[in-house]
């Protein structure tokens, strides 16, 4: 049993992301993007039987999958809050492709969306993080990554011109994407070292940017995706792995649960890396991307600096990666930044990436990644010919 | 002594004795009965073989830094007064643990061996934190 070829994207539907979000609320700005989606897989909102929903930080709360689905009107089969961060819109894929498997529904609408007025970072929501990280100034992400960062250096040498890399290639591809929050002006390795160090080794350019936005997609069942008015995107392959909650009690900072999460996909799917035409891993920050590169098996442990450099990340490259920018170009909307990369592979796949299109793309593999390197979900998609 | 305006633990049933060793300035951690591991933060059972007969036990309070960060832009403004060093120490009995560097921030480096440094920043609470090590 597995999820393999049981589902399909076949719509999407996402907003550009936004620093100015006017009176906005999470609700309204995942309302415009899932109707989006639903024209954009040529259905009717009374097709939608199923609906799967990530947390909105603006609009914290329990029992949310059913509020969303009032405010939507929809009557959902089956309902769900998918909680696992960054990773929530790629966990979204695989569960709505096994609820559908499982005969509970046909039409799963996986949303997500978030308003972003700049404020206080909030105190830990996890009672230990509260009591044993908060204390010692362990808040927000970019403490957790930096200590990444700084370990990935010390253990192989990485440089921060190899980090900065990452960012310059999705700048490039950014300037393509006319949704994308970063998109008019290119960016140099020596403007990314010599933008502030946030905390060290970590720079502004090398950390996304918090916005407001939302992100939706459909999946659904063989049946329906004969019907679609664009090329169905197959699941081929999905694997999930956790390894901590705060990265100080991770088994290694620097080798993720990626290796067994997309172990997993790749099994599933019968490929391996080199058969991706495009990839899409999650990119909170630089080393993030990094770190999927070498443990997605897409190169040797530790070699990702050298690999970056080596290879052109742009739409036109050898290694077409993150072709809308990747979050730290795009934007991050909540958690409708990890959607982004699910979004764009789809895109990708059928064909609509407009100057940005990477040529007779196939294969996809798209990793979500939650927390700090905490939850990891790789999936691997198709376009059939 | 100053007003404190950093966030301070609020300890449970299950972390209290490690709060009130601080407290006494000594280094305590639970350790299994059953697998002989220690453990860092407080649990309700060993995270490694799942028994719950945990015991609490003194340690050398030596280590070693594992990573750091200088957070030179914190995302609160409680920390924001100036950089400060974040780290996550390896200690010899072998738990990591979050904690501060006392030290000039230019000063530390991964792999440098570090000490227990008690830092009695209210009457009631101590926070545990390191320092260089003098060999």
């Amino acid at each position: 049993m597995s999820v393999k070829n049981k589902a399909a994207i076949i719509g999407i539907g996402e907003l550009k992301p936004t620093k100015e979000p006017g009176n906005a609320t999470p609700l309204s700005l995942m309302a415009q993007a899932g109707a989006m989606a639903i024209e954009d897989a040529g259905l009717e909102k009374r097709d939608i039987d199923g609906v799967l929903v990530g947390m909105a930080f603006g609009d914290p709360g329990i029992l949310y999958p059913s509020a969303v689905c009032e405010v939507l009107g929809i009557r959902p089969r089956m309902l769900n809050q998918v909680d696992i961060g960054g990773a929530s819109a790629a966990g979204m894929v695989w569960r709505a492709a096994a609820a559908i498997d499982a005969g509970m529904c046909q039409a799963v609408l996986c949303l997500t969306g978030d308003v972003n007025r700049l404020g206080e970072q909030r105190p830990p929501i996890i009672s230990v993080a509260r009591e044993f990280e908060w204390p010692y100034g362990n808040i927000g992400a970019n403490c957790g990554y930096a200590l990444i960062a700084q370990r990935h250096m010390y253990e192989y040498g990485t440089k921060p011109e190899q980090l900065a890399k990452i960012a310059v290639d999705q700048r490039k591809n950014a300037l393509k994407n006319p949704l994308a929050f970063f998109n008019d002006k290119p960016l140099t390795i020596e403007d990314v070292l010599a933008s502030p160090i946030i905390c060290s080794p970590l720079h502004l350019y090398e950390i996304v940017s918090p916005m407001s936005g939302a992100a939706a997609f459909v999946m659904v069942g063989p049946e329906i995706a004969r019907r679609a008015p664009h090329p169905p995107v197959w699941l081929l392959g999905a694997g999930e792995s956790c390894s901590h909650s705060t990265i100080t009690y991770a088994r290694s900072l620097t080798e993720s649960a990626i290796k067994e999460s997309a172990k997993a996909a790749f099994e599933m799917a019968g490929l391996m890396p080199k058969d991706m035409n495009l990839i899409c891993p999650y990119d909170c920050y630089t080393i993030t991307v990094l770190i999927t590169l070498e443990d997605a098996g897409f190169c040797k442990k530790g070699h990702g600096g050298p690999f970056v450099m080596e290879h052109d990340l742009s739409y036109e490259g050898d290694l077409p990666c993150n072709t809308h920018g990747g979050q730290l170009s795009f934007g991050q909307p909540g958690l409708a930044g990890g959607m982004s990369h699910v979004t764009e592979a789809a895109r990708q796949l059928m064909g609509r990436a407009g100057e940005r299109q990477v040529k007779n793309a196939r294969f996809a593999f798209v990793n979500g990644n939650g927390g700090v390197m905490s939850e990891q979900t790789s999936i691997i998609l198709e376009r059939k010919s | 002594m100053s007003e404190y305006f950093k966030p301070l633990p609020k300890p449970t049933a299950i972390s209290e004795p490690f709060w009130s060793a601080a407290r006494r300035h000594e280094l305590m951690l639970q350790r299994c009965e059953q697998c002989k591991t220690f453990i860092y933060y407080p649990r309700p059972r060993c995270p490694e073989c799942f028994s719950d007969r945990l015991k609490w036990e003194p340690v050398s309070g030596k280590g070693t830094v594992y990573s750091f960060t200088v957070v030179h832009r914190a995302a609160t403004r409680m920390f924001a007064d100036k950089p400060y060093v974040l780290a996550i120490v390896e200690l010899d009995e072998g738990p990591r643990m979050t904690t501060n560097i006392v030290a000039p921030p230019e000063s530390v480096k991964v792999g440098m061996r570090v000490v227990v440094e008690f830092d009695d920043v209210t009457p009631e609470c101590t926070l545990v934190k390191f320092k260089p090590l003098e060999q």
